[in-house]
């Protein structure tokens, strides 16, 4: 028995000291931890920001975001012209550029992309389902003029439109590629993107290496491998064990021991989000203009973002988020005022309303809902309601939300990521965007001035005409108050000292091909 | 014996069909639906309805199970929605990372649980058996993603011995050491509990044989005490663990959930996991169904390896 044991040990003892186990990872590679593994590699099929992070290096766009800013300029298109009434849209395509399975990108390419998605009788299109594709809908018909002239004609004027071509849903992805693995193409992406696709290993790793051919200058990097691990602890265990280069997503509690590792270097980076409570507008005490408004001074939203989310977060102002920056707003925060709150509830004739509160376990964009529900019902009692909590898990939420309040609840957390300023008032603030109508106007918001300025900034094509009316949508909202207004995401991520030019976009998306390491 | 295993087998039939049902019924009654968790945020009642038409799943329930089961019948388990790739897949190449993780796992606790039982038993109320009864009992009482990070934060972040998570490095691994280096932690901290289980019914059994009279007479007849505690009790003993040791494959099986998501083990808990809240029904069949499936059969293998053990169960 002893000798087994001896015998046991050494062998363990060489198989450790012999083949240090130490992660390092290699030279000129990228190793992305990344969030969960992505659920497909065609950019139509999917809606996560996780899986965003990968595609938009394996593809590109007709147009796409500035580095560093919200605003649209040319990638696979190289200019574009508007018609008068908004309506045509003529790209002219960059020429000589082929996709990574050989194939030549042009005009008929392009028309396949939009067509696949759009139209329910494309022999692609049962490659779907494309979640994303309302996006879109605006469009008639793409036709292709000639090989490098594409038109896409809009049933009506849609401000959004380009912003909508820019996002990962707008990505061209190769049509021969799909023609040849039909619904597998996923697993099998191909594009024009400045890495192409290497191999997808089940839950362990998606690696992509350089497009030496990219049009716009091949990168340095080697290959990057985007690795999911879903667990955040084990992310951030990985992190420091050093067996990835990059981390995403870093829990607000480990943000502060990152920062002060010399060994690493912390980013950050506002994006469009916004982390906001519904409140039931049509029925409860809600219904009261000075009681949403009595909620709103109740929190104290400095105490939620610096605490709580431990600065990872900004205080929100009203439903469009500060880095919209071409929109000029001047409103400020409702400020943390519990006398006023107070004042305005007796005003109200409701001095201890009795709520119900949707909270949820977690979801996408939604921080650290748990923990941030009962810091708002904490406040909210401060002041006299009488909150009551209902957890709800992610997808049970979604449901039970996203078909109205109605009769349920009179709060509920919410959070929306997008990426013109136009998307989230559109379709959770407009009167006709009532769960019945099949938006998401769960809390029955209704104000014709703000039905008008959205209808009108949707038209406008104009980005300065269009930031006014934003403005002002901003300003109405804030003073109605048909949310608690909360906070603004700050995106972070963390990247070992040795990796050079990393940079978080606005747009939420990762461009790895400038990074050196 | 064919006969008999034959029987267990044919058995495992109905238990599949049941269950399936049973999954199928849960899974339609939970809230929310696949469509809702694809569109996330965007999830319209016109865009699931859209989603669920594409997806075929605007059919009836009964309809869809019946469509299934045809399929499965014909070796097709369908195709996972989140994932958008065939089911059989996903569950095969997943299935095998868990069996090397559950079943180097369940080697390892029933070795470290059956011998610290013995030793514990011989040495009874010694201090090696108080230590060895405090030890069993701080790891059946820790919960194992907590021991999972502990073990991360030592082995990989403090010393950088171990890699911490995954089961091949990303670059120049793949070979059989490499997968060991990685399965050193999470077979670790999945063996704990059930190690410290076995551990426990051991020293019982153990106890138990001993105190028989066959023990006294061998002992009286001068039968070296290596001879009597290896041969004539342990042999007796592992008769009431072994049925044991195959329960506990199902308890590794299902504690492999949590691990394989501490470690980020690709295996078929941590796929379960994501398939449950992405409510993606074919690829918790296709899972559930391999799980159930292999915890069957290893209670199978342990009744087995008991009725040769005992020759009074033998037929």
């Amino acid at each position: 028995m002893k000798r087994l044991f001896q015998c046991v040990a050494l062998s363990a003892t060489l198989l450790l000291a012999g083949f240090p186990a130490t992660a390092q990872t290699p030279p000129n590679v990228l190793i992305v931890g990344q969030i969960a593994e992505p659920k497909s590699l065609d950019p139509h099929a999917v809606t996560a920001t996780n899986d965003f992070r990968i595609l938009v290096n394996l593809y590109d766009g007709l147009v796409r975001f500035k580095d560093g800013t919200l605003e649209i300029e040319p990638a696979l298109a190289e200019n574009w012209e508007i018609s008068e009434d908004g309506k045509t849209y003529t790209f002219s395509l960059r020429q000589g550029v082929t996709f990574h399975d050989g194939s030549e990108f042009n005009a008929a390419a392009v028309k396949f992309n939009f067509d696949r998605m759009l139209r329910e009788d494309h022999p692609f299109h049962d490659t779907g389902p494309f979640p994303l594709a309302f996006n879109f809908s605006t469009i008639d018909a793409v036709e292709v003029v000639d090989d490098y002239t594409v038109v896409f004609k809009l049933s009506e004027p849609f401000a959004p439109f380009l912003s909508n071509l820019a996002y990962p849903t707008g990505l061209i992805v190769s049509p021969t590629a799909v023609e040849e693995h039909g619904k597998d193409f996923g697993r099998n992406p191909s594009g024009t993107g400045p890495f192409k696709f290497a191999e997808w290993q089940s839950n362990q790793l998606v690696a992509a290496e350089r497009n030496e051919a990219y049009w716009d200058g091949a990168p340095t990097l080697e290959a990057v491998v985007f690795r999911p691990i879903a667990d955040a602890n084990t992310r951030v265990a990985e992190m420091m064990a050093g067996g990835i280069d990059v981390m995403v997503e870093v829990p607000p509690d480990n943000l502060a021991a990152f920062r002060g590792d010399p060994n690493l270097q912390v980013h950050e980076q506002a994006g469009p989000h916004v982390w906001f409570a519904i409140l039931n507008t049509s029925e409860g005490p809600f219904a009261d203009k000075r009681v949403r408004q009595a909620a709103n001074l109740a929190i104290n939203k400095e105490v939620l973002v610096n605490n709580v989310l431990q600065g990872t977060a900004t205080v929100a102002a009203g439903p469009i988020p500060p880095a919209f920056n071409w929109v000029e707003s001047q409103v400020e925060p409702y400020p943390y005022d519990p006398e006023r709150a107070k004042q305005l509830l007796t005003e109200a004739g409701e001095a201890n309303p009795k709520v119900t509160f949707y909270v949820t376990e977690g979801g996408s964009g939604m921080l650290n809902p748990v923990t941030m529900g009962t810091a708002i019902q904490a406040d909210l009692q401060a002041v006299g309601f009488d909150v009551a909590i209902e957890s709800y898990e992610w997808n049970t939420f979604l449901g039970k939300v996203n078909e109205g309040l109605k009769g349920k609840a009179d709060m509920a957390e919410m959070a929306w990521m997008t990426n013109d300023p136009d998307t989230v008032p559109y379709l959770t603030l407009r009167t006709e965007a009532s769960p019945d109508n099949g938006g998401f106007n769960s809390g029955y918001y209704s104000n014709p001035e703000v039905d008008d300025l959205l209808a009108k900034a949707r038209k406008a094509t104009d980005q300065a005409e269009r930031g006014m009316l934003y403005a002002k949508v901003q300003e109405i909202v804030h003073e109605d108050a048909p949310w608690l207004f909360v906070a603004n995401w700050v995106q972070n991520a963390v990247t070992t000292a040795n990796v050079q030019n990393f940079k978080l976009q606005p747009s939420f998306l990762l461009h790895l091909k400038d990074v050196t390491k | 014996m064919t006969a008999y295993i034959l029987k267990r087998l044919i058995s495992l039939i109905p238990v599949l069909f049941g269950l399936s049902i049973v999954v199928f019924l849960v899974m339609a009654m939970i809230p929310g639906d696949p469509a809702t968790a694809i569109l996330g945020s965007y999830a319209t009642p016109e865009n699931v309805e859209r989603i669920n038409r594409d997806l075929g799943l605007d059919k009836p329930l009964i309809e869809q199970y019946f469509v299934w089961i045809g399929n499965v019948l014909q070796g097709d388990l369908g195709r996972s929605f989140a994932l958008n790739r065939p089911v059989i897949d996903e569950v095969l190449e997943r299935f095998q990372a868990t069996l090397i993780l559950a079943g180097v796992s369940l080697v390892l606790c029933s070795i470290v649980g059956l011998l610290a039982g013995v030793v514990s038993a011989v040495r009874q109320y010694g201090w090696v058996d108080r230590t060895i009864t405090f030890a069993v009992l701080a790891g059946i009482s820790m919960p194992s993603f907590w021991l999972g990070l502990i073990l991360i934060l030592l082995f990989a972040v403090e010393w950088r011995l171990l890699p911490a998570s995954g089961m091949y490095a990303i670059y120049g691994g793949g070979d059989l050491r490499d997968l060991l280096l990685h399965l050193i932690l999470p077979a670790a901290t999945l063996s704990v509990v059930a190690a410290g289980i076995i551990a426990r019914l051991t020293r019982a059994a153990m106890l138990e044989v001993l105190r028989q009279d066959y023990i006294r007479t061998a002992r009286a007849k001068g039968v070296p005490e290596r001879r009597v505690i290896w041969r004539h009790t342990f042999r007796a003993a592992l008769v009431s663990v072994i049925p044991v040791i195959g329960v506990q494959a199902g308890f590794v099986l299902g504690g492999a959930v949590y691990i394989e998501t501490v470690f980020q083990w690709p295996g078929v808990g941590a796929m379960l996991v994501k398939a449950i809240s992405t409510r993606d029904i074919l690829l918790v069949q296709g899972g559930v169904l391999v799980v159930a499936a292999s915890y069957v059969l290893f209670n199978l293998a342990a009744d087995v390896l008991q009725t040769m053990l005992d020759p009074r169960i033998r037929t």
